[in-house]
């Protein structure tokens, strides 16, 4: 038997600590590289919210202890505007890339893909290795950026040019900070595309006997979604970042047109469109809002099945509505270029097919409160997470519809109401899929459970915390409080929106305090933990047949054969309450 | 647990209802020709997104609440209703397009439609971190530039003096007079990175992008002094850009004019 099963497998299971733990070419141990990169991201990314969220609050404030760490964003006291701006880039590109695109779909994906599709492994498990660590480099250099002289860019996650251009002339943290942060994620696109074509192959060519796409769990479907999406739009902005880095340090004029004049010094470049960058930018851009949202999408279609107990209502029309969303979000970039000076003809087509997302979105609430209805729903902690995913989804989902209208975008453009939005969905929504996914996963991943009640109260606590948040930011929105401000304080309009700001930043510390509840459950649980069993939720997918955690090369050479779809839950006659999916068909007839 | 989370669901669907009733907070009087029509379609829209929105946290608060395991009964063994789910999605197409039908009547009419044949022509150009404003004088046009003239301190936009046409031209820093109920017509350039003209009382915001000379057009219906604000990243000034739209009657407009040309 062990011969049998040694033939199977691709790799041998290595032994060293090196080759098991570093540069491991075992999906498992990647995904959980993955992870734990992510969760360093995420730590990271939250506390630079708050720094600058204290000059939003308090813009005239000392702050001694921040200031002997980086004394250049504190020279005279309180934390200068350039500072500000240097830590909300930070911020959003640390977030997007190393958090919502990397946990969700390279942590989560390269770990279940394969075990929930009955392979041993991912398709190129060296390319597997690469990209993880390609994308570690990536991570490394945009630190890097943090802690360079002039400081990190102070352009926004956008990085719109010619501002990101021009280099120092143009302000502080716009030379080598600047130049950083485009090599970063110059390379984190090469890392992604690596980590795209192994999902894609994998998913189309190594599922079991008997797995067929219908009866796929839906996290496949949206990793493999999430995988093409990446595939086609990590591109574009890979040529973008290399040409503004050409513009830069090659002399070429790509982004920057003649006759530019910044502190009465002509700048030497002609011919280039400054529109033509948020076009590429953008081309990425709205593709990787559906690269965070969809697998958070998959995983909480995974949990509500589960935990209320039920089929997830409407399987095909969910894997429609998935790929839907993906194909759509590649023809609505131009949405966030309404006020660019975009042909306003362009303008009115990219909003009617920007609407026209919805629908697919409002099939997928609907489907979920199917699946919720009649159920006999179990209230753990991942399961809680799923409910609060929904529930963000449509919070932030549905202000779209104002902001995809050309009209009523004119005033709430570049406001605190697309950043209200935005969070809401592609920030706090994916989050709150990771987070279920953890609390879900965990017993798999680390053969321990984790602690329900530091878990439910994380999950009170962030909950209610988000919602305090991102729900102001709306109002403030309306109101004309224009983003990326270092401080609301100069104009005569915006007098009635420091009580929110205020506010927003004592619930973000609340809220960033009560992550490390999470933290600490994470830890203690790792190695104190409740032993978890095969399968500790009762559910269905192949994961929750094998043990917790899997041998190394999975199935343990025993490749399974896949009979049923992947949430029977409830099924009449039915021995127990859920049918897994290597079950033997049941018998027809049977009381 | 089930009970809990369902009045957490309901609690935080009602602090939503109350921001947005317009008591916390909400857009400064509208002052332009065109900002009504934006105002009413944003009504229209949180109209349709209020329903939605309090129907689908309800509904979840309500499965949430009623469909808690109590150890009792059976779970429902369905795999949907594609009837109920094409209505549905039949019903959110049709209301969706709808509405975005209705917004783009404004943008066209901002957008599609050259500004009047008698509009007031004013150049705007935007720099880190200032507004500067020009007027084409007596002459009506306005006169040749030149980025190798230009000097922030004497002459921010390098007017060239060589040029007839620019001996007139009548250039102001953060400070933009117009006319009342004219249609004013403004070509928006930038000098240095981009830059976005928002004035929150006109309803009004256009990015100023270098290389570009964008033209938009309004009307302002209400004297008074507004502010003009700067809303897309461009430095760290961003945050204070700061100009003022001031909107005068025919005679004090004039009187303007004739005073900053004498200056």
């Amino acid at each position: 038997m062990s011969e049998t099963s040694h033939a199977h497998q691709v790799h041998a299971a290595p032994t060293g600590f090196i080759w098991k733990y570093v540069f491991s070419l075992d999906h498992k141990i990647i995904g959980l590289q993955y992870y734990f990169l992510a969760l360093i991201a995420v730590f990271l990314g939250m506390a630079l919210s708050i720094i600058f969220r204290l000059r939003l609050a308090w813009p005239t404030e000392h702050w001694p202890l921040l200031a002997k760490i980086f004394p250049a964003g504190f020279e005279g006291g309180p934390m200068l505007p350039e500072f500000y701006l240097a830590m909300l880039t930070m911020h959003g590109t640390i977030m997007v890339f190393f958090v919502l695109t990397t946990a969700p779909q390279s942590g989560f994906g390269n770990y279940f893909l394969p075990i929930q599709i009955g392979a041993h492994d991912m398709a190129f498990p060296v390319l597997n290795m690469l990209s993880f660590w390609v994308t570690f480099v990536s991570m490394a250099v945009m630190v890097a950026a943090l802690f360079v002289t002039g400081g990190a860019p102070i352009s926004g996650w956008t990085a719109y040019a010619p501002l990101s251009a021009l280099g120092e002339v143009a302000g502080p943290g716009l030379g080598l900070g600047q130049t950083l942060w485009i090599i970063s994620i110059a390379i984190f696109c090469l890392a992604s595309l690596l980590g795209a074509l192994n999902f894609i192959t994998t998913v189309l060519n190594m599922r079991a006997k008997g797995m067929s796409l219908m009866r796929m769990p839906l996290t496949v479907w949206t990793w493999l979604t999430t995988a093409i999406l990446a595939l086609l739009s990590f591109p574009v902005l890979l040529a973008g970042g290399i040409l503004l880095l050409f513009d830069r340090i090659g002399g070429t004029s790509f982004f920057i047109p003649a006759g530019l004049v910044v502190s009465d010094k002509v700048i030497p470049h002609a011919g280039g469109s400054p529109i033509l960058w948020q076009h590429l930018f953008w081309f990425f851009g709205h593709p990787e809002v559906y690269i965070a949202i969809l697998p958070g999408m998959g995983v909480t279609s995974q949990l509500l099945s589960t935990f209320a107990r039920k089929p997830i209502y409407g399987y095909r029309a969910m894997v429609y509505a998935v790929f839907a969303i993906g194909l759509l979000g590649f023809f609505v970039w131009g949405h966030h270029m309404f006020m660019s000076g975009l042909s306003p003809m362009s303008a009115l087509v990219f909003s009617m097919l920007t609407l026209t997302i919805g629908v697919p979105s409002a099939v997928k609430t609907f489907n979920w409160l199917g699946t919720l209805w009649g159920g006999k729903i179990r209230f753990t902690t991942p399961m809680l997470y799923a409910i609060g995913f929904v529930s963000l989804f449509v919070s932030g989902g549905i202000t779209g519809l104002f902001l995809g209208q050309t009209s009523v975008d004119i005033p709430l453009h570049d406001t605190y109401f697309p950043v209200g939005h935005f969070h809401l969905i592609m920030g706090v929504a994916a989050i709150f899929g990771i987070f279920g996914g953890t609390y879900y996963w965990f017993p798999k991943m680390f053969g321990r459970m984790l602690n329900e009640g530091l878990g439910k109260l994380h999950f009170w606590l962030t909950f209610i915390g988000v919602n305090a948040i991102f729900m102001p930011m709306h109002i403030m929105g309306i109101m004309g409080h224009p983003r990326r401000y270092a401080q609301g304080t100069e104009f005569q309009f915006l007098s009635g929106t420091q009580p929110y700001h205020v506010f927003i930043t004592w619930a973000a510390i609340i809220t960033a305090v009560a992550q490390f509840i999470f933290l600490l459950n994470f830890f203690w649980s790792l190695f104190k933990g409740k032993k978890a069993s095969d399968n500790p939720w009762e559910a269905t997918t192949l994961e929750w047949t094998i043990p917790s955690p899997p041998p190394h090369d999975n199935f343990a050479g025993k490749i399974p054969v896949v009979h049923h779809g992947p949430y029977e839950y409830g099924v009449p006659g039915a021995p127990r309450d859920f049918v897994m999916q290597t079950d033997q068909p049941l018998k027809v007839g049977k009381a | 647990m089930g009970r809990a989370l369902a009045v957490l669901l309901w609690l935080i669907t009602l602090f939503a209802v109350v921001l947005f009733s317009g008591k916390h907070g909400w857009f400064p009087e509208s002052i332009s020709e065109h900002g009504p029509a934006i105002d009413a379609q944003f009504i229209r829209t949180l109209i349709v997104v209020a329903i939605a929105f309090v129907a689908s946290q309800v509904a979840l608060g309500w499965y949430v609440w009623r469909y808690r395991d109590t150890g009792k009964g059976e779970a429902v063994y369905t795999h949907g209703n594609t009837k109920l789910e094409v209505g549905m999605m039949l019903l959110v197409t049709v209301v969706f397009v709808s509405l975005a039908a209705m917004g783009q009547k404004v943008w066209a009419q901002l957008q599609l439609q050259d500004a009047p044949a008698d509009s007031v022509p004013i150049e705007v150009t935007g720099q880190q971190f200032a507004w500067n404003i020009r007027y084409p004088g007596a002459d009506g046009k306005f006169g040749r530039t030149d980025p190798k003239l230009i000097n922030d301190q004497e002459n921010p936009v390098g007017l060239d003096t060589k040029d007839a046409a620019a001996k007139d031209d009548i250039v102001s820093v953060n400070r933009m007079a117009i006319p009342v109920n004219r249609s004013i017509k403004v070509i928006l350039r930038a000098k240095d990175v981009t830059h976005s003209f928002f004035v929150p009382a006109l309803r009004f915001k256009q990015d100023t992008v270098p290389g570009l000379a964008i033209p938009v057009h309004f009307k302002a219906l209400k004297t008074g002094e507004y502010e003009i604000a700067c809303a897309e990243l461009c430095g760290l000034g961003h945050y204070k850009m700061k100009g003022y739209l001031m909107v005068m009657d025919d005679a004090q407009y004039e009187a303007w004019l004739k005073d900053r040309a004498t200056n």
